[in-house]
């Protein structure tokens, strides 16, 4: 067997072995107080009647074992449980809710990694001057503010004072592509001023640390222009790091969504997750996070995948 | 302390007088936390210096009150996360084998799910008060910590001293807290300070989502949840916490990089 093919394999088998820790992991989350899951779910007023209806419905009865394993059979044939909220099927409130917020995250990324890796170049290009201390203070400002107050500060000033884009993010299926982006304009700005500090930092670090070979003087004292040498040589061989960061970036993205999510009011995965966690629907909750994690896990596993790819001594081994 | 850089001196100013503020809360806010004291969102006047909130609290006293309530759990998870997080990681570099094995892959797993996400799965089925938020934040924050702890004291463990010491039978203890610890303590304390920041921004964002401090208590999460609605009506009355938020973590950083600077120049910052 092709040895860059078993690395991959091997990488599979780790981050699904992964998954199924974190599913029981999560499980565990749930299960961790000392109490009783139905009482703190009904408060202390709850009658004794309503508790074991409840305890009943949750299957907590059973033990915590047969309880986890059946959760986790029915959710990889796609059966996520019903809300104890309003009875629904999670599965299908969550298919549409994805969706969504998949659509919101890829356009973030459509945005956010083209100007990441652009700007990145330019700090490496005027290293030490003024661009570059520019962008640096950027990274650090922005990394000191939570994403929810940089997505109001721009809701206050673009939306409502400009008045350019919509304030709330409501998108529905009858809306053309066109109407859809407008809405999420804003959102997408925030979730890409929020990953682009960092990824621009790691893009520069990945460059710089290339400028250092001795290739990179010879493409230099053969006469290359400074965006000749970066673009020409530096940037192929900082490809397998960026990528890595990108990928990072991406799975961190996931996670940012939830709280524009609940700032913009878009119907999305995180809003559902944040709604159902202070109704302490418990199924809800236990699924939200399976997902979350799973396409956490997912785009971990695909970035550690390219960084063996991108590896010339591993695709053509002695 | 005479050469400390204007940054740093910046950083510390504005550090101490948050820290200030949060200790003497009651008495330098004009006004009592919860008590109504004007009219719905009223604009900044001599009386108000910020103006009032959503049901008519003085804003700035809310302020001072929150930036107590932010930054009493931000310090008490660090320093949670801190001691947990090294106390484990020094152990785990000391001792090898499989229980450094079981460690790590334990805290790997714990950072395969992102602790936001892990944070709510616990917080719905906990009760949201302060030592339960505390302990959740703290001890998914340890991760970071045992990280960091552990990378440091691999390196320092095969220092050729650390052997010395245990050729001449020094216990476990000693070499942990004699040997290593003094020699990992820099770069652990510049780490506190980013852990720090990251604190008051997940206080505040489980505040924002209603998943943390609960009102009436004040928090700046909880002061941007109040008064989102008016945001739309142009009442920036929201805006104030990302300022008091940015500042504090621009300040804690300068302080966090000074030290790291002056921990690792060559000279070990003494000349």
């Amino acid at each position: 067997m092709h040895p860059i093919l078993k690395l991959v394999a091997q990488r599979l088998a780790l981050s699904f072995l992964l998954l199924l820790a974190a599913s029981a992991l999560i499980f565990a989350g749930t299960i961790i107080l000392p109490g009783d899951v139905a009482q703190s779910i009904l408060g202390q007023s709850a009658t004794p009647e309503a508790l074991a209806n409840l305890r009943e419905e949750l299957g907590l009865n059973e033990p915590a074992l047969s309880r986890y394993f059946s959760w986790l059979g029915n959710a990889l044939q796609g059966d996520l449980g019903t809300a104890l909220t309003n009875g629904r099927d999670i599965a299908e409130s969550v298919g549409y809710r994805l969706k969504n917020t998949l659509f919101l995250a890829f356009w973030a990324a459509v945005v956010s990694v083209p100007l990441a890796i652009g700007l990145g170049l330019l700090a490496v290009r005027f290293r030490n001057r003024w661009p570059d201390k520019l962008i640096s203070g950027v990274t650090l400002a922005s990394i000191s503010i939570p994403e929810f107050l940089i997505g109001y500060l721009l809701m206050y000033f673009v939306s409502v004072k400009l008045g350019w884009f919509p304030s709330v993010a409501m998108i529905n299926d009858t809306m053309t592509l066109g109407q859809k982006l407008q809405a999420i304009a804003l959102p997408v700005t925030v979730l890409t001023l929020v990953v682009l500090a960092h990824m621009m930092r790691m893009t520069r670090a990945a460059i710089l640390n290339v400028m250092q070979s001795a290739y990179i003087e010879t493409a230099e004292l053969k006469g290359l222009s400074g965006l000749q040498v970066i673009y020409r040589h530096a940037f192929p061989n900082a490809i397998a790091p960026i990528v890595n960061v990108v990928m990072l970036n991406l799975a961190y993205l996931v996670v940012g969504v939830v709280v524009i999510e609940v700032v913009f009011v878009y119907p999305g995965m995180g809003q559902y997750l944040v709604d159902h966690v202070s109704k302490r629907d418990v199924p809800v909750v236990q699924a939200c996070g399976l997902i979350f994690a799973a396409v956490y896990i997912g785009l971990n596993m695909v970035a550690d995948i390219v960084s063996i790819l991108a590896n010339p001594r591993l695709r053509h081994p002695k | 302390m005479k050469n400390i850089p204007i940054s740093a001196m910046i950083g510390l100013f504005f550090t101490g007088l948050y820290f200030a503020a949060a200790i003497l809360a009651p008495l330098i806010a004009p006004y009592g936390m919860a008590e109504v004291v004007g009219d719905v969102w009223e604009p900044a006047s001599s009386e108000h210096l910020l103006g009032t909130d959503n049901i008519g609290r003085d804003l700035l006293s809310r302020m001072i009150y929150g930036g107590r309530t932010t930054i009493f759990i931000a310090t008490v998870a660090t320093a949670l996360s801190f001691i947990t997080g090294s106390v484990f990681g020094l152990l785990a570099a000391v001792l090898g084998g499989w229980a450094d094995q079981a460690m790590s892959r334990f805290v790997d797993l714990i950072m395969s799910i992102p602790s936001l996400i892990f944070a709510l799965v616990v917080l719905s089925v906990m009760p949201v008060t302060i030592p339960v938020l505390i302990l959740v934040m703290g001890l998914l924050d340890s991760t970071r910590v045992y990280r960091l702890a552990r990378a440091v004291a691999v390196d320092i463990n095969v220092m050729d001293y650390v052997e010395a010491a245990k050729l001449r039978g020094e216990g476990r203890g000693w070499v942990i807290f004699r040997e290593i610890l003094p020699n990992a303590l820099s770069p652990l304390v510049a780490e506190m300070g980013l852990r720090f920041i990251f604190m008051v921004l997940f206080v505040s964002t489980l505040s924002f989502l209603g998943l943390g401090v609960q009102p009436p208590a004040a928090d700046w999460g909880g002061i941007v949840k109040e008064n989102k609605e008016g945001i739309v009506y142009g009442i920036g009355a929201a805006l104030w916490p990302a300022v008091a938020i940015a500042t504090l973590a621009i300040s804690v950083n300068l302080v966090a990089d000074w030290i790291l600077n002056r921990t690792t120049s060559l000279k070990g910052g003494r000349g």
